[in-house]
């Protein structure tokens, strides 16, 4: 009960010197406002790269052509294909290996009822969808037969359905594909954003096999540009690049001391460097805007030390009527408070604020938590009883003759 | 002869030492008197002569070096700072010579604030000092601040603040010290009135004799001692 008056007045003292309560405030808005927005940029790339890891497929392997050396000259890796098909099912063959897909990439454009769109061409096998955990948002994947008979069946990803179909069901559909034609049997699920930025969704399954005879025209028959493979599980990651690395030497006939003309690239744990990147990055931005907070602290005790000197008469008649110094410290701890509290609460609305505006008009993704609103306010707080202890202490310390002999 | 027990004041063998650089400055060097409930005292002596120093201690604002005091038959010398501040708060009230009022309370706030510091609540609190003011006479004057107000009614709040929690005793040192002599006389018919008629207990500090001779009692200090202590029968007009 008492408590509850002493915050009419520190609310009466504070509202009695509005520009410099403002202006001790303006530390801690700016300190809050500033942790508020790093961490919702932060946590916004990290909920982004999230998004593309889940999207990614988990347990991926991309095992690439690699540097051909023909008479001396080494070419470019991926430049000429030196896996095959059954490299592939040969990898598919190892024991920590769900599936293994060859893949043969390209570009080109596709045809529609007059409407025409360029995109991403993958030639691959029905594994493909496994490794990538890409489900059907309707029809479904052609078969291991349709790659075997060289069909021209086409899988679509959410971007192309939109732009060559709009409304329309794309299923059963002809769509031609650098003239070639090709029914569509499948829209993939959408999955946004790679880890790169690209958007996913804009692309074309057809089997390998149509994809090297109708569209690419490729001189390389049977041979795949990378082979995506998905291990058993996150344990088994190591066995099973050790397995693809021999399992390809002896395949390839490399010889101990000779260089490999394949890279096995652990996808899952490139994304994983990535997502821990993003972490160090949010966890910097927090501290640097941290560090802007306890600046603010020092402000409101400079003010409140201050205010102490200024009001040691103040202090001396209320001590002198009958306040203890229980009472006379926690007066000029709740002013503390209420000024770090109202600080933080204009400093949320700020940030808050801000992060809209950052995604509004920068575009970045930002992702405001409860827990940074909740960190905000319980750091603030801490900090008004950090900084507002030394000066409170300092005036319920005073001598009452002392105090009330003070100009 | 009064035992002990009746006295609401009993001083012992007080004495205040003070360090100073060139050693230790003795304030008061043995004090010992009894005040009973009722009287209306007045200290007088030159400055330094220990009579502020003596009305610290006996405000309960302060402890001796040395010495006991008894308040209503209470030890205060062996309290703690927080019971000497409830003790202040309950059963003594102050009025300064510089009046002391909150500048930017209102006359209300400043009067309600002891009662704050005796744990009540806001409505209450609020009721009871209004009552208070009107008992000095300014009722009508509760939302003005102290600036607002010319002295002797700021002096008259500083009263009303001293009354509000009831106490049996107030000390006034110079209470008319910054007042003109007109507003003088009704401010010290004021503290008669009350020493009168409700049988507060008043002790006052004073270098002015025509405002001692308002007091029954006249206790003249020197050097920290008491050097004269008597009772005065004429009432000054």
């Amino acid at each position: 009960m008492i408590i509850a008056s002493l915050f009419e007045t520190a609310w009466h003292a504070l509202t009695t010197h509005r520009m410099r309560s403002f202006l001790t405030m303006l530390g801690m808005m700016i300190g809050v406002a500033a942790v508020i927005l790093m961490l919702a940029i932060g946590q916004g790339a990290q909920a982004m790269v999230r998004s593309a890891i889940e999207s990614m497929g988990s347990n991926l392997f991309i095992v690439m052509s690699g540097a051909t050396t023909t008479g001396g000259a080494r070419v470019a890796m991926g430049s000429a294909p030196t896996l095959t098909f059954a490299d592939a099912d040969a990898i598919r063959d190892l024991p920590d290996i769900v599936a293994a897909a060859p893949v043969s990439p390209g570009s080109a454009q596709l045809i529609y009822a007059g409407l025409n769109w360029s995109t991403s061409v993958f030639g691959s096998t029905p594994d493909y969808a496994i490794v990538r955990d890409w489900p059907m948002a309707s029809g479904g994947f052609f078969s291991e037969a349709d790659v075997r008979s060289g069909a021209r069946v086409a899988v679509i990803g959410q971007v192309v359905a939109r732009e060559l179909f709009g409304d329309e069901d794309p299923i059963g559909k002809i769509i031609r594909i650098r003239q070639a034609p090709f029914e569509v049997i499948g829209v993939l699920a959408a999955k946004g954003q790679s880890l790169d930025g690209r958007d996913q969704d804009d692309l074309v399954i057809v089997p390998i096999s149509s994809a090297q005879q109708k569209i690419f025209s490729s001189s390389l028959r049977n041979r795949a540009r990378f082979i995506m493979a998905q291990a058993t599980s996150e344990k088994t990651m190591d066995a099973a690049e050790s397995a693809i690395n021999e399992v390809l030497r002896n395949r390839h006939r490399i010889g101990v001391g000779q260089e490999d003309d394949f890279i096995v690239r652990n996808l899952t744990a490139i994304a994983e460097t990535a997502a821990s990147t993003t972490r160090v990055m949010s966890l910097l931005l927090g501290a640097i805007a941290a560090i802007s907070l306890v600046v603010g602290g020092i402000g409101i005790m400079n003010i409140m030390l201050v205010s102490v000197t200024e009001r040691t008469r103040e202090i001396g008649i209320r001590m002198a009527i009958g306040a203890r110094r229980r009472d006379v410290l926690w007066q000029f701890l709740i002013e503390a408070l209420t000024l770090s509290l109202i600080g933080c609460a204009i400093g949320l609305a700020l940030g808050i604020g801000g992060a809209w505006l950052v995604e509004r008009f920068a575009g970045l993704p930002v992702a405001v938590t409860p827990a940074s609103v909740l960190m905000a306010v319980g750091v603030s707080f801490l900090i008004g009883v950090f900084f507002g202890f030394y000066p409170a202490r300092r005036a319920a310390g005073l001598d009452p003759i002392e105090a009330l002999r003070a100009q | 002869m009064a035992e002990f027990g009746q006295l609401l004041i009993e001083v012992l063998g007080i004495e205040k030492d003070y360090p100073t650089g060139a050693g230790v400055f003795q304030a008061l060097r043995g004090v010992s008197l009894g005040i009973a409930a009722g009287e209306f005292v007045a200290i007088m002596g030159a400055s330094g002569s220990g009579k502020s120093t003596f009305m610290n201690l006996l405000g309960c604002l302060d402890r001796p070096t040395r010495g006991s005091y008894h308040l209503h038959g209470q030890d205060v010398s062996r309290l703690s700072s927080d019971q000497l501040a409830a003790l202040r708060n309950r059963e003594i009230g102050f009025v300064f010579q510089g009046f002391n009022l909150l500048p930017k309370l209102t006359a209300l706030d400043n009067v309600a604030l002891p009662l704050m510091y005796a744990g009540m609540g806001r409505q209450a609190r609020r009721q009871q000092a209004q009552a208070t003011l009107n008992r000095v006479g300014l009722g009508d004057r509760s939302h003005h601040t102290p600036l607002q107000l010319s002295g002797g009614q700021q002096q008259r709040v500083a009263i009303a603040r001293a009354l509000a929690t009831r106490p049996r005793i107030i000390f006034a040192d110079e209470p008319t010290g910054n007042l003109d002599s007109e507003t003088s006389r009704q401010v010290m018919g004021f503290f008669s009135q009350l020493n009168h008629e409700e049988g507060i207990t008043l002790v006052l500090v004073t270098h002015e004799a025509d405002i001692a001779a308002y007091a029954r009692r006249r206790i003249r200090f020197q050097d920290g001692r008491v050097v004269e202590d008597v009772a005065i029968e004429a009432v000054a007009a």
